[in-house]
């Protein structure tokens, strides 16, 4: 089997790869070949961490006034103590 | 049966990635408030049928999509969204050809952490179409796995893998157009699909040019 074929076999389920949703011996093939293609392995690194990189500039933060009323509207559900 | 006094205590903590989740959903802050607490409210109202044990995360998130769609898709205001089909083979990792890009990722630290701002990337991400945006959301900043992200919008897995995969394109150009847009890359002078073409061919530029 040519290079080539591994290589385009490993780009089409690099996501799946990252995911962490192959099989495990897919996995294994997959790691295999990554550790055999430079070029392949820069390309997972790279989407690895840009994954890494959007997931970390996608956060915000609950202002505390909402925060606050969630807390209030909850506590007026409460049924009543016995 | 979960026990409700325990609810505060084990759902709060996840308020924060909820109301990360509504601002992509809604692109509304007011509308995200909104849907943040109707959705503690329902979910304390239905905690009684939450097994205690199982996945709150992926619980508290059923809910929200829930009643997103019930209530703010119908409302929702509709800034530009991208078309998805033609991005079919968009990999920012090719636009940025190849080698360059292994390099700026690993030669200074955060060289690619500082090529897009935050609001750069939650707007690529708000740009996406709903059911992409809400898959790369639940997969890439949630974590969720395919089976849970299924479960949350109540699809086959098969749909979650395809709008994923599609998603993650569209999400890939957005942030290929926004460095081009910011002179961090070359506008390439055919918009062509090749995936192979450098994008460092000189074109006529305008406006200061980045790193």
């Amino acid at each position: 089997m040519g290079e080539h074929g591994d290589c385009d076999d490993a780009i089409h389920e690099l996501y799946t790869f990252l995911d962490g949703e192959l099989t495990e011996s897919r996995r294994v093939e997959i790691g295999r070949h990554l550790d055999d293609c430079p070029p392949c392995f820069n390309q997972f690194d790279f989407e690895a961490e840009l994954r890494q990189i959007i997931a970390s500039k996608c956060r915000d933060t609950v202002p505390e006034s909402l925060r606050q009323r969630i807390a209030e509207v909850l506590d007026l559900e409460r049924p009543p103590s016995a | 049966m979960a026990d409700p006094s325990r609810f505060v205590e084990q759902a709060m903590p996840f308020m924060d990635s909820l109301y990360s989740a509504a601002l992509r959903m809604t692109r509304n802050r007011a509308d995200a408030e909104d849907l943040v607490q109707e959705t503690y409210l329902k979910a304390y109202r239905a905690f009684d049928s939450f097994t205690e044990g199982t996945n709150l995360k992926a619980w508290l998130y059923r809910i929200l999509t829930n009643t997103f769609i019930n209530t703010y898709r119908s409302r929702k205001r509709r800034p530009e969204e991208q078309e998805l089909d033609d991005v079919e083979d968009f990999y920012l990792y090719r636009r940025l050809g190849g080698i360059e890009a292994a390099q700026i990722g690993r030669s200074a630290e955060d060289e690619l952490f500082d090529w897009f701002t935050d609001t750069e990337v939650k707007d690529a991400l708000e740009s996406l179409p709903e059911q992409f945006r809400m898959a790369v959301l639940l997969a890439d900043v949630e974590g969720f796995s395919y089976k849970e992200i299924a479960e949350i919008l109540d699809v086959p897995i098969g749909t979650v893998m395809s709008r994923l995969h599609r998603g993650r394109r569209g999400l890939q150009k957005r942030l290929y157009e926004f460095a081009v847009d910011r002179g961090l890359l070359d506008r390439p002078s055919s918009d062509g699909n090749g995936d192979k073409e450098s994008t460092q061919t000189p074109t006529g530029v305008e406006g200061s040019r980045g790193a």
